[in-house]
């Protein structure tokens, strides 16, 4: 069984959750830039004395495809990694995937991973 | 209209007072020494303007060399060094300076009051702008080796002191007819490779060493990482904007608008090309591979640097090997301050104190009247030794105590969460880069509109 990890974690603890991810083993992920609001809902920045929101804020989305045995494994990782303490911490969560193929040369399934 | 009847008036009354007492209207005549006088003036305050302009030099470099998201903090650094720094020069930093005094630190004409300071015939406030605009050089050094990573507070504090205190002894020294200029060979250094650029870069070591590396400026095993600067096209505009400035630090530095300029100017751009010519071909041959932009950039800079002290005293050909050699050396600072674990993101400590240190003592060996390549003996050589080491060690005792008392008082660097965030937000509440405000993120009410479509 395949699985796909997505987190959303901030910015500044990529190194700290990608250094963690290749310390298991993990052979790829995928970042993206993302913007959004959890429980926190934005924060309050000031620009020549005049408040304004932000609602929004720059988050990285990683995603990482791994078997099923790891899966927990990966999760723990991702959450010591990401880990400040501070809102704003992010979420993991994962999904089963259907199938999965690499391109170059045409693996299927687990061997693709 | 009321300007040239006043013009007509004064006109008349000094035909009418001609015919009147012819003595009189003799000594009103305009000399050919007062042209001269004149001339010297205009050209002192221009070349003041000029290296004023190397502020926003430094502010383009600094932040193209260093990340995003800290950059509204470092242009908030340069423009406030320059600040500070101006009126604690002003303040006290002129009479320390250039004041009389003893042979260590002069004591008269503060906030430009009685016994302020004025070169020949040149007026107080001249001569103040142009050695303000030079104390400001110094002291703006400092803010691309501390980057990324402290405290505005302190790093405020900072430029107050270097400004109104370690920069004008130092100056005292040498400029202010102390014991450095009393010497049996006088030490050289014309428009301040020592003085004013080792100084900063010095005083940046200090606070680079107190400070400790970047996050992330070193891997695991110890290796140093590159982190690159967020703007190549602010780096390299900014190192012409130097380049242009120093038009005005080097032959400016003659005081007068005489013969000298030309000569000075060439010295300066001779260095300058010579020194980004040579990083690029070090660079290439025999360090990445390929020419490095960013240092090539520094390169140049250190050419500048290093000529700053000789321009008046080397030969073109001197001037040549000068900068020549400054590009080598300061490949060669960059990689080595990297790798002892000194974290200078823009390359400050090697740019100003290395090449500075090497610029002023190159001196001893091609000033073309008392060099040791021309027949000069090793005389003038072991002068500027002695300025050097004595320079040096002042700087790095007063900043490492200043660094020192900083971290201890209201602390020195920021927090880890904020280091790794950007400077920006934490330390002055907007990003230098904000994203602009979309139907996504509203404004709050507190604040003045931002947008009619947001409504």
């Amino acid at each position: 069984m395949i699985k796909l990890v997505t987190a959303i974690i901030k910015p500044q603890m990529l190194d700290s959750v990608k250094n963690g991810l290749q310390g298991l083993g993990v052979l790829g992920l995928t970042v993206t830039e993302v913007k959004g609001f959890g429980r926190q809902g934005g924060h309050t920045e000031t620009y020549r004395g005049a408040e304004y929101t932000v609602d929004l804020i720059p988050k990285l989305r990683i995603e990482v495809i791994c078997d099923i045995d790891v899966v927990d494994k990966v999760m723990e990782c991702i959450r010591s990694t990401a880990h400040t303490g501070k809102i704003g911490d992010g979420k993991v969560w994962v999904v089963d995937l259907e199938r999965l193929l690499r391109i170059r040369t045409g693996e299927m399934g687990p061997d693709a991973i | 209209m009321k300007r040239r009847l006043a013009l007509a008036s004064a006109a008349g009354l000094g035909l009418a007072l001609m015919t009147a007492a012819p003595a009189m209207a003799q000594e009103a005549e305009t000399t050919a020494a007062d042209v001269q006088v004149n001339l010297d003036n205009v050209f002192v305050l221009v070349s003041a303007v000029l290296v004023i302009f190397m502020q926003a030099g430094f502010a383009l470099l600094e932040a193209g060399l260093t990340r995003a998201k800290s950059v509204a903090n470092i242009m908030m650094k340069n423009l406030m060094d320059f600040c500070a720094g101006a009126l604690a020069f002003f303040a006290i930093g002129y009479a320390i300076a250039f004041g009389s005094g003893n042979d260590f630190f002069g004591w008269k004409g503060w906030f430009l009051g009685d016994g302020a300071f004025n070169y020949g015939t040149l007026t107080v406030p001249v001569t103040f702008i142009f050695q303000v605009a030079f104390a400001a050089t110094a002291a703006t050094i400092v803010s691309g080796a501390m980057a990324e990573r402290t405290k505005f507070k302190a790093y405020f504090v900072y430029s107050m002191v270097i400004s109104g205190l370690i920069y004008p002894v130092v100056v005292h020294w040498n400029w202010g007819g102390g014991w450095l200029s009393q010497l049996d060979t006088p030490y050289i250094d014309f428009a301040g490779s020592s003085i004013v650029h080792m100084v900063g870069g010095i005083a940046g070591l200090m606070g680079a060493i107190a400070l400790g590396p970047r996050i992330g400026k070193y891997a695991a095993n110890g290796k140093p990482r590159g982190i690159p600067g967020h703007s190549i096209p602010f780096a390299v505009l900014g190192a012409f904007i130097l380049l242009v400035g120093w038009y005005g630090f080097n032959p400016g530095s003659e005081l007068a608008a005489d013969g000298a300029i030309g000569g000075i100017a060439l010295t300066t751009t001779l260095a300058a090309v010579a020194g980004a010519l040579t990083s690029m071909l070090t660079m290439w041959w025999f360090v990445g591979g390929k020419p490095d932009v960013a240092m090539t950039t520094n390169g140049l800079l250190a050419g500048l640097v290093a000529i700053t002290a000789g321009c008046a005293a080397v030969s073109s050909v001197g001037a040549v090997a000068i900068g020549g050699l400054a590009g080598v050396v300061v490949v060669g600072a960059v990689l080595f301050f990297d790798r002892v674990r000194v974290d200078d993101p823009v390359g400050a400590i090697s740019v100003h104190g290395v090449c500075g240190a090497f610029g002023t003592l190159a001196v001893g060996l091609f000033a073309t009247d008392g060099g040791l390549l021309y027949g000069g003996g090793a005389a003038l050589l072991l002068t500027q030794l002695i300025g050097v080491t004595a320079i040096g060690a002042f700087v790095a005792v007063t900043a490492g105590i200043l660094f020192a008392l900083l971290k201890g008082t209201i602390g020195l660097r920021v927090s880890e969460e904020e280091e790794l965030a950007g400077l920006d937000v934490m330390e002055h509440g907007t990003p230098g880069y904000a994203p602009d405000l979309g139907p996504g993120q509203s404004p709050t009410p507190v604040g003045a509109p931002v947008s009619p479509v947001m409504a």
